[in-house]
């Protein structure tokens, strides 16, 4: 399979692209032109050339893994971020905006992934925020509601402007921020995700309405994780990747794999696993049969001992619901957790540990550590019943047992007094290891773990790992970087929208594979 | 069509409850069906009306204003040491009340708004600090505001009574709260004040400016302070250095057995009203049954309560109805 790894190997492209232009049909106005957009972060290049050209009357799809930049690359239109250097025009003129309220007067709207309306104010009220029709000193609601029924009626969208919305649907909550964006005569809308929490249904009354704009000639930046929705609805597809323009293509020309290639081309620095270390007839330590919970739909799956079963799939996945409903930290509505060939009740965290499951949140800041606190009360928080001497804490042994930790997994730190706060992010979620290793946890569930670490300390928390796992310890691993599954794990699961929708052995994973499987809806 | 059932039964609960409250005590309380309890009802509760009023903005946006109290009587000092000490005209010093609570209003705003202080602690400084205030500028002397009859007493007929007894206070308070129900109902500060509570980072991607409007209800608050602290003056005569702690949360309490929520959102006015009376009837009944303060201040805290639950009830059913 091919491989586009940079701009100009893609230049094949562009020419057909151009080509096909010059002697097809007039070539429709161009409504904006973004080209060559920087952006760093302290530390971060986020965008680097980036690129994209939306014409009037199209509906253009956005994609790219987790962190390819569309996000960034959007806020940068919308005037949250500025950019570093590059060139936006819309309609024509080049456009430095500097918050969303001016890139609104201008014409271009966006819809946010998450729904930002005020639930108790009315549709019409939601509509006509910040621009309210006045009747002198007073608001004229009448007006406000007259107005928001023609819009609603103008895109056929049945919704009482008078009722909050609060009480609709997340489907017609949407079509208010549609219309709400509209009511700013925006020519260009920017859609982030709009059908990643609705049903089919409601997609074919989101899509029917996109339809109706892109008539009227509107462009639209259709920004999706659903591969298959591309062909249906968007014109032309843009590609990004690591915050680069990879390319940009006729929907109708290219395939869905030839879409994923381009998605995926990243280069890998580290060898993927060839084999896995696991013996055949290791036990099964884990088994999850048929979970079900808020976002996690019918999930089963077994670990064995000694295993890093690598979870892959796009944010929304519902992997991190899984394991949270697993190690008890949400409630399971259905579903039944095997140990060592024992069903388990798991109620709550408490019972989880009880049974020896450890769980590395992905934001460990947030629910892995206490940071304002030492290395030594970090290490022993998971297992304080074990460090007590009457009611008292038994400070030596606790001293005695985090030194052994911190000398063992080789965590740097100038002593076990000091503020967790105060070291780097992968020594911090070594000390989430430690803390779970002194609780005696046999199988380890790390979310993200080396989210937010530089380069040399995800080697160690790499290392670490393997270790952990030849000492018979079992690890889960939630990843959302496809190099970083396919070095660590044994066999990767691959999950889409709650459900599992593949699994794989290390030596049949590609990249392109898991990538398929984590954008197909079952 | 349930739903709506559902939603009807918690709006005309409070009014329900007022009702039966005073039904309660005519029937059972000592000659509580009468002119004097009425009026007592009336008055005593003024300078609440007032605060609760104002903080209804407030917890509207989602923020809490525990100052109310002691701004009310910092205010009412400063206006009794014009009067007093600095001899100024009546008039003056009223609006000397007024202005002193609308600044205390506004140092609010800023340090919720624009330095993004949290209401509870901002406010909670301000209440020391006013307190600490009212009783330096009057060297932690009493002020007596003038009585009936003194050359200065007008405003006492012109706000509280009149001199054939009848009680005025009750227009100006409805006519306030007329006010503010328009403000909140229908201008765009009252939009905003909604819009802010129910969902603040909606709002500003709305691009409506959040800091200068929710500065502009806090020092409505402030405004509304000093206006109880008017009627507080008129009404009780006397004001006392170092007090005023503590009567916010009757206003809050007021607020909140309204019916309005403390996560911000949503709320109305006739609702605070009917709260602060349904606490003023409480009073009352209680004393016309011979059950002296400590009984009152048990039962507030009791409908406080039984308020809260049902707010927390209805949050749930709320957040039901989004899913």
């Amino acid at each position: 399979m091919q491989h586009y790894t940079n701009k100009k190997e893609f230049s094949s492209y562009f020419e057909i692209l151009e080509n096909h232009e010059r002697d097809g049909k007039p070539v429709a106005e161009v409504l904006l032109q973004m080209t060559d957009i920087q952006k760093s972060f302290p530390g971060v290049h986020a965008l680097d050339n980036a690129c994209l050209e939306v014409k009037k009357g199209e509906v253009h799809g956005l994609v790219g893994e987790n962190g390819a930049g569309k996000s960034t690359l959007m806020k940068v239109l919308t005037g949250i971020y500025k950019r570093d250097s590059g060139s936006i025009k819309f309609r024509g003129n080049e456009i430095h905006v500097n918050n969303t309220r001016e890139s609104q007067q201008l014409g271009i709207g966006i819809i946010h992934q998450e729904i930002n309306l005020m639930p108790h104010l009315t549709v019409a009220e939601n509509i006509f925020i910040g621009k309210e029709p006045m009747k002198g000193l007073f608001l004229d609601e009448k007006k406000a509601n007259d107005d928001a029924r023609k819009m609603l009626n103008a895109l056929n969208i049945d919704i009482d402007p008078t009722i909050p919305t609060g009480q609709l649907t997340v489907a017609k909550q949407q079509m208010v921020e549609i219309v709400k964006a509209l009511s700013y005569d925006s020519e260009l809308l920017v859609m982030d995700e709009p059908t990643s929490s609705l049903t089919d249904n409601e997609i074919e009354e989101l899509f029917k309405i996109i339809r109706n704009l892109k008539a009227r000639g509107h462009g639209i930046i259709y920004i999706s994780h659903r591969l298959d929705e591309l062909p249906i609805i968007t014109d032309r597809v843009t590609v990004m990747r690591d915050g680069q323009y990879v390319g940009t293509v006729e929907t109708t020309k290219v395939t869905k794999s030839e879409i994923i290639s381009m998605m995926v081309g990243r280069t890998i620095y580290e060898e993927p696993k060839v084999k896995s270390t696991v013996p055949a007839d290791a036990p099964v330590i884990l088994e999850a049969r048929h979970l079900c919970g808020n976002n996690v739909k019918d999930v089963s799956f077994c670990l064995h001992k000694g295993e890093i079963l690598g979870f892959a799939g796009l944010i929304g996945a519902g992997r991190t619901e899984t394991m949270r409903a697993l190690f008890g930290a949400d409630p399971l509505d259905r579903g039944e957790i095997v140990v060592n060939a024992e069903t388990i009740t798991v109620k709550s965290p408490s019972d989880a540990i009880s049974h020896g499951i450890g769980y590395l949140s992905e934001d460990r800041k947030g629910f892995g550590l206490a940071i304002g606190l030492a290395v030594r009360e970090n290490s022993v928080m998971a297992n304080l019943d074990a460090f007590l001497k009457g009611p008292f804490t038994n400070d030596q042994k606790i001293d005695v047992t985090t030194i052994d930790y911190v000398g063992k997994i080789n965590i740097k730190t100038p002593s076990i007094s000091q503020l967790v706060v105060n070291l780097s992010g992968g020594n911090q979620q070594k000390i989430v290891v430690a803390k779970w290793l002194i609780r005696n946890s046999d199988v380890l569930i790390f979310d993200e773990p080396t989210r937010g670490i530089d380069v040399g300390a995800k080697q160690e928390i790499y290392k670490l790992m393997n270790e952990l796992v030849a000492e018979g310890k079992s690890i889960i691993m939630i990843s959302s970087e496809l190099p970083e599954l396919l070095r660590m794990s044994d066999r990767i699961v691959v999950m889409c929208e709650g459900c599992i929708t593949g699994e794989m052995n290390i030596e049949d994973a590609t990249q392109e594979k898991i990538m398929t499987l984590a954008t197909s809806k079952m | 069509m349930e739903k709506n059932k559902k939603f009807n039964f918690t709006k005309i609960l409070a009014p329900m409850v007022l009702v039966l409250l005073y039904l309660f005590f005519s029937i059972f309380g000592r000659n509580f069906f009468s002119d004097d309890y009425l009026i007592n009802i009336l008055d005593g509760s003024y300078y609440i009306g007032f605060m609760a009023i104002g903080v209804t903005f407030v917890i509207i946006t989602g923020g809490i204003d525990l100052s109310l109290g002691t701004t009310m009587m910092c205010a009412a000092l400063l206006g009794g040491a014009a009067f007093n000490s600095w001899h100024w005209p009546m008039g003056w010093c009223l609006l000397l009340v007024v202005f002193v609570a609308t600044v205390i209003g506004f140092l609010n705003g800023v340090l919720i708004a624009y330095l993004n202080l949290p209401p509870f602690i901002a406010t909670l400084g301000t209440q020391m600090m006013g307190m600490g205030f009212g009783a330096i500028c009057t060297r932690v002397q009493t002020m007596r505001y003038p009585t009936f009859g003194t050359p200065e007493g007008w405003f006492k007929n012109f706000f509280y009574k009149t001199t054939g007894g009848f009680p005025v206070g009750i227009f100006w308070l409805m006519g306030f709260f007329l006010i503010a129900l328009i403000l909140l109902s229908k201008t765009k500060f009252g939009r905003y004040t909604f819009a802010i509570g129910s969902n603040r980072e909606a709002a500003r991607l709305s691009g409506i400016k959040i800091n200068p409007w929710l500065t502009g209800v806090y020092t409505f608050c402030g405004f509304c302070s000093g206006l109880a602290g008017i009627f507080y003056a008129a009404v009780y005569t006397s004001i006392i250095p170092s007090t005023g702690n503590g009567m916010e949360l009757l206003g809050i309490a007021g607020v909140v057995i309204g019916g309005t929520s403390m996560a911000g959102g949503t709320g109305t006015l006739v609702g605070t009203l009917i709260g602060v009376y349904i606490m003023s009837v409480l009073k009352q009944g209680l004393m016309s049954m011979g059950l002296q303060s400590h009984w009152q201040t048990f039962f507030t805290g009791v409908v406080v309560i039984g308020a809260v639950l049902l707010d927390q009830y209805r949050l749930k059913q709320g957040t039901r109805v989004k899913k």
